[in-house]
């Protein structure tokens, strides 16, 4: 193509209206609360799968842990009626997101996947974007990690490992859904099946609470799940527009 | 006094130094070293860890004392572009320190940025220029807006004072020798003092001024926004614009009184800086500061009758929470002590003034920290609050970054004239007519 044709055919899709919501795949997440048992292993997984930094005691206890998904936890009443509620709470790729208009150098935008997109080589660390974020997913690299052996030969090859300074959120484990499409690609050209790629916490979790997909499918689990009557999403006042919608746990009271 | 008298008065302040100078020179250059250069070294080693800041409390006193410092720099534009424009004759000794104050506040501030980023050897991303990523900064952010309104507001300003400082230079360059003259022929530029000269100053300055006041209002505006145009609960709100721009001038004044009494005090401009002046930026202080407590009472009233659970708990948080004690001690600096210059004995006598003015700043700057602590301790999520306790690295960095200030001012003092010799001149009667006659101004 020449210029001229370069530049006439961005335009006229830049103009469309919409352009930015017409996803490629559209990466979706539910959470069904009556299922998790907050036993953290996706917690865990997430840790291992990304690189995530080993803190440490004090640090973690300053507050300065980094946990891509953590578990949230809620208590009710008084002893010895007491209820604790949880809820899993990681970046939830919100379509409408705060975080993205707010960074000064971009480097956070939202893919052709739907996905938030943290671009670790570009952020400068003005953490304007964690103040935005009404969910408190991005974490912030207070300073530069080490792992003691034997856990620094555990490092996912395929994920870096992020310096002092720079702001890091859940991916979607997007390393993995890279892979997939690169498989699906040299499979014939194909779309990538449902259930194909798993993030590191769906593919751990023991009780199934998880589930990921592209909502784009209507036959895919996650499109069904998001149809259910319990779901909701965390904050919808805020119009967030979140791709991660959580299924209500229903209470023995009813 | 004659005309010649006011020349030879500032030329002395620049050209002869004593001890003390040499002296307030050491500690404060020593004090900003220590300070200010030196914790920052350690944080660019070891990480913002070094602070306190922490998950989800990431903003603190870097980007507190940041605003506080623009601020700050609203002084020199309220006194000098302001009051040009008002006919103000009281202005006339006290602008150009007010307008160095300006400019120096501003650089302050700007390295109290790169203090705040996580990684600020890239902070020349968030300029525009052509690079080989083929990356714009993102102009939809209102941080970048702060880039470049702060950027503009930076060259205006030096444009400004260093213009409306041509005459001056000429003036100690027809007085010195030297090096001292070759430095003032060069930055006088080849000035003469005829009349077409004089009529092109006065248009330009006059033009500038018009130009920097609104760059001013929309320069803080600008970084209010920064906090205004998030979600979070006790900062979104649309009375920040004005809020930070009235708290603006409001501690500017405040830092012009400080800084008049401490330049009348050490440079013998006794003649210059009057009760009178101490006088009006009294007036100028107390309708401030009475805007500012309307604002802050208009602040609760529309979080409270908002009615959301977050609005509620963020200001039930900033008035009885964890900080309680500096919002209330924020109001005693700002809305009750400043009551005080009602009268007009408190207004005129010097050292009280001073205290006022140091303990107004003391108050601005408790209302920025305020602004950033207690609404990020208290977003939407509760499992997410905490407390946030700044770490002896950011005291000692924004400890430092006053020594900063006070450093670059004091090598101000010696370059620049820093009472305005021919706007001095124009207040003056002009020398054998009768006193009750009235002084022709010189320029236009």
């Amino acid at each position: 193509m020449n210029i001229l044709e370069r530049f006439t055919d961005g335009w006229r899709k830049y103009r469309k209206p919409g352009y930015y919501r017409e996803f490629d795949y559209h990466w979706a997440m539910t959470i069904d609360l009556d299922a998790c048992t907050g036993c953290e292993a996706c917690v865990t997984a997430c840790k291992a799968e990304n690189n995530l930094p080993i803190v440490g005691e004090k640090e973690f206890a300053k507050g300065r842990e980094v946990q891509w998904i953590r578990i949230e936890r809620y208590w009710e009443g008084e002893y010895p009626d007491v209820k604790l509620r949880f809820i899993p709470m990681l970046c939830q790729h919100c379509d409408a997101a705060p975080c993205e208009t707010v960074c000064p150098v971009a480097a956070t935008y939202h893919n052709q996947d739907g996905l938030n997109v943290q671009i670790y080589n570009r952020c400068i660390g003005t953490r304007s974007c964690a103040v935005y974020c009404p969910y408190e997913v991005r974490y912030f690299n207070y300073t530069d990690h080490h792992w003691d052996s034997p856990l620094d030969q555990q490092l996912n090859p395929d994920v870096t490992v992020r310096e002092k300074g720079v702001m890091e959120k859940c991916t979607f484990c997007i390393q993995r859904i890279r892979q997939a499409k690169d498989h699906a690609k040299d499979d014939g050209r194909r779309r990538v099946r449902d259930g194909e790629v798993q993030p590191a916490c769906v593919q751990t979790c023991p009780a199934n609470a998880l589930v990921f997909g592209d909502r784009k499918d209507p036959q895919s689990q996650v499109a069904k799940s998001m149809n259910d009557p319990r779901a909701y999403r965390v904050l919808e006042e805020l119009n967030t527009d979140s791709s991660v919608v959580y299924l209500k746990k229903v209470d023995a009271k009813g | 006094m004659r005309y010649a008298d006011v020349n030879e008065d500032i030329v002395r302040s620049i050209v002869e130094t004593g001890p003390k100078y040499y002296i307030a020179l050491a500690t404060a250059g020593g004090i900003t070293l220590l300070c200010f250069f030196f914790p920052w070294f350690y944080q660019l080693y070891y990480g913002i860890g070094a602070s306190g800041m922490h998950h989800p409390q990431v903003w603190g006193t870097y980007l507190a004392g940041f605003i506080f410092w623009i601020g700050l720099s609203h002084s020199g534009t309220l006194l000098s572009c302001v009051l040009l424009l008002t006919n103000s004759t009281w202005r006339k000794a006290m602008y150009r320190s007010a307008e160095a104050m300006t400019l120096f506040s501003l650089m302050v501030a700007t390295t109290l940025v790169a203090v705040h980023l996580g990684r600020p050897w890239f902070i020349h991303w968030t300029l525009p220029y052509p690079n080989q990523m083929e990356m714009w900064p993102n102009f939809r952010s209102p941080l970048l807006f702060d880039v470049m309104a702060i950027g503009t507001y930076l060259t205006g300003s030096s444009v400004f004072i260093y213009m409306g400082s041509i005459p001056d230079f000429a003036a100690v360059r027809d007085r010195t020798a030297g090096w001292r003259n070759t430095m003032y022929t060069l930055l006088s530029l080849g000035w003469r003092g005829t009349d077409r000269e004089w009529h092109r100053l006065h248009w330009a300055y006059t033009f500038l001024a018009v130009l920097i006041i609104p760059l001013a209002v929309s320069v803080h505006s600008i970084v209010s926004w920064d906090f205004a145009m998030s979600i979070v609960p006790a900062l979104h709100q649309t009375i920040f614009a004005p809020y930070f721009v009235v708290g603006a001038i409001y501690s500017g004044t405040a830092g012009i009184v400080t800084v008049m009494f401490v330049l009348r005090k050490y440079m013998n401009f006794e003649q210059y800086i009057t009760k009178v002046h101490f006088d009006n930026l009294g007036k100028l202080l107390l309708v401030l500061s009475l805007i500012w407590t309307y604002i802050n009472a208009i602040e609760l009233f529309t979080g409270w009758y908002s009615g959301t659970s977050t609005e509620h708990e963020a200001l039930n948080y900033k008035l009885f929470g964890y900080y309680a004690w500096l919002y209330w001690e924020m109001i005693l600096f700002c809305a009750v002590a400043p009551l005080l210059c009602i009268f007009r004995r408190f207004r005129t006598s010097l050292v009280p003034m001073l205290i006022l003015s140091i303990a107004i700043n003391i108050g601005m700057y408790t209302e920025r920290f305020l602004i950033v602590g207690t609404s990020l301790s208290r977003k939407y999520l509760p499992d997410a609050w905490t407390v946030y306790v700044p770490s002896v690295v950011e005291l000692s960095i924004i400890l430092g970054s006053f020594a900063l200030f006070t450093t670059l001012f004091l090598v101000f003092v010696k370059i620049f004239p820093s009472v305005s010799m021919y706007e001095v001149k124009e207040t003056m009667d002009v020398p054998g007519t009768e006193p009750t006659a009235q002084p022709e101004g010189s320029s236009a």
